[in-house]
């Protein structure tokens, strides 16, 4: 009987498993069945064409002109608040307040600061519809991400490396360089892999904030559309599936290569280290 | 001649007043390399050592012996200001080393490069065994490829394990066995060129093996270092220290040569500790 039992709770296990991982299967295998034909030299480097036959080139350029200039503003602020807050802050009432605000922000649906940014930095800042307001907008859509993740990281470093180092005659300043940073870097990372997701997934805030004007951005002052905003109006303008699958293949592609570049200069770095 | 006598014997009283114990234990002709004075600690409303006075002796080991909580740990971490890092923290009375009074000076720094400190579990860095052991003179601002080269090879020689580690001094130290992590963290210590080393409870997450190898260490170490050791381990104060002292609630019942700790102690509370009677 209990080793029915044990069976049993394995086959659960496996099949739980098994559904995720079929569950990412079909949707990546449908996404690529859908739109593979559409792949091509021209379609990912040509510029667009409103009569259908062009590329996606302008798209993929604000794509990752917004994933840039939102993680260079929102990592360096939200590693910065979180080793405040987990380091050197008194762990008082004020950390409570600000650790729940952050952990509340992280729930809130992306069309308010959409709706936000429309408002602030797009009217109040006079900076328009533009590839600017738009990566404003998702710093602080990814902010509470990075502060999150980056706390329950640096919290995952034993007490014990803390006490060692500074055993040593080290400042704290030493210590949180040297010993604590690197040993929190994997989960630093996790954050920012999390957050490039948010900022590629999102479509609401930045369809208020950067516009949807089809054309190479000629600065960041530009307005522009991104691949996701390009992805959604085709399929609601025209109906085109088949071309919104294949911007979902490059939209997959990007985030993979980005991922993968993050874990390797995040070794890269450790290697330094060490 | 007799106008010189007539001093020292003030000074004996004067000492003998006000019940110094580290200053009448110099006046017996050992010098104290630690002295502490009427020593009280709080952890936010709570007290944890009470009046604790002793000295220690220079090049010499120091148990401090006692039950779970009775302050031993505390009272250790007092000596390299490590407690500190506590929130709520008080401390009154007063530690001097070498004459230095270390709670009125602010540089935490060089007192813990004078004082190093070994923990109860190996607390080695996720970095190569050189690294580890080159960390504290790298923050020191040693940049010097030779001289660090020398400072690693002394340490861990020092540490009686550069014949185990030495052709692996480029991978991880924590591949390294429990033993073996705790006496490269040994060696980190002795890589400051500290003069004081404080281990607490150092060989309490170590197999018998390790834990002789440890003490063996110990005992080989006391002529270049003042030790003061925390252990659980009667035996192992018994075999490693010259001095003992033991803590009950945060005082310090009796301190006096190891041997008569456990041969003839004077108090009944040292004697029914030591013969295994509580704790």
């Amino acid at each position: 009987m209990r080793k029915f039992k044990d069976n049993l709770l394995r086959g659960l296990l496996w099949f739980s498993a098994f559904l995720t991982v079929a569950v990412l299967v079909t949707i990546v295998g449908y996404i690529f069945y859908k739109g593979y034909r559409l792949i091509n030299f021209d379609f990912i480097f040509g510029d667009y064409s409103p009569a259908g036959d062009g590329g996606i080139w302008p798209m993929i350029v604000t794509t990752i002109y917004t994933i840039a200039i939102s993680l260079l503003i929102a990592t360096p602020i939200g590693i910065l608040a979180a080793v405040y807050l987990q380091e050197y802050a008194k762990q008082g009432r004020l950390v409570k307040t600000i650790r729940f605000a952050t952990e509340s922000l992280t729930g809130i649906p992306s069309i308010i600061y959409g709706l936000f940014g429309a408002v602030f930095f797009v009217t109040t800042l006079k900076l328009g519809m533009s590839i600017i307001a738009a990566s404003l907008t998702l710093t602080i859509i990814v902010l509470p991400v990075i502060i999150r993740t980056t706390e329950e990281a640096l919290k995952t470093v034993p007490h014990s490396y803390r006490e060692g180092s500074l055993a040593l005659g080290t400042t704290k300043l030493q210590t949180l360089y040297k010993v604590i940073l690197p040993s929190a870097m994997p989960g630093i990372l996790s954050g920012i892999i999390l957050s490039i997701g948010r900022i590629v997934g999102e479509s609401a805030a930045i369809f208020l904030t950067a516009g949807t004007v089809a054309a190479m951005p000629e600065s960041i002052f530009s307005s522009a559309r991104t691949l996701t905003v390009h992805s959604y109006l085709v399929t609601q303008e025209s109906g085109d599936i088949e071309l919104a699958a294949a911007i979902g293949i490059v939209l997959i592609v990007i985030i993979l290569v980005l991922n993968l570049s993050a874990t390797f200069i995040s070794k890269k770095l450790n290697k330094a280290d060490y | 001649m007799g106008c010189m006598l007539m001093s020292t014997t003030v000074i004996e009283r004067n000492n003998a007043e006000k019940g110094n114990f580290s200053q009448m234990k110099q006046h017996s002709g050992e010098a104290a390399k630690i002295s502490v004075t009427d020593l009280n600690l709080f952890y936010g409303e709570k007290q944890a050592l009470y009046n604790v006075s002793l000295g220690i002796q220079e090049k010499k080991v120091t148990a401090l012996i006692g039950p779970s909580g009775c302050g031993k740990s505390t009272f250790l971490r007092t000596l390299n200001r490590m407690n500190d890092l506590i929130d709520g923290v008080k401390i009154t009375g007063d530690i001097v080393v070498d004459s230095e009074n270390i709670y009125q000076s602010n540089d935490v720094i060089k007192l813990r490069t004078k004082v190093g400190m070994v923990f109860q579990k190996p607390n080695l860095f996720p970095m190569s065994i050189y690294d580890n052991v080159a960390y504290g003179p790298r923050m020191q601002g040693i940049k010097n490829k030779k001289e660090l080269n020398k400072i690693v090879e002394e340490s861990l020689r020092g540490a009686a394990i550069w014949d185990e580690v030495k052709d692996r001094l480029k991978t991880s130290a924590l591949g390294l066995s429990g033993g073996q992590q705790q006496r490269v963290c040994i060696a980190r210590a002795i890589a400051m060129k500290p003069e004081i080393i404080l281990m607490d409870e150092p060989t309490s997450a170590l197999d018998p093996i390790s834990t002789l190898k440890v003490e063996e260490l110990i005992t080989h170490m006391k002529k270049d270092y003042t030790i003061v050791i925390v252990t659980h381990n009667m035996q192992q104060a018994a075999r490693v220290s010259d001095k003992t002292a033991f803590f009950l609630n945060g005082e310090i019942i009796e301190y006096d040569e190891t041997d008569h700790i456990f041969s003839m102690p004077q108090d009944q509370r040292t004697k029914d500790y030591v013969t295994g009677r509580f704790g």
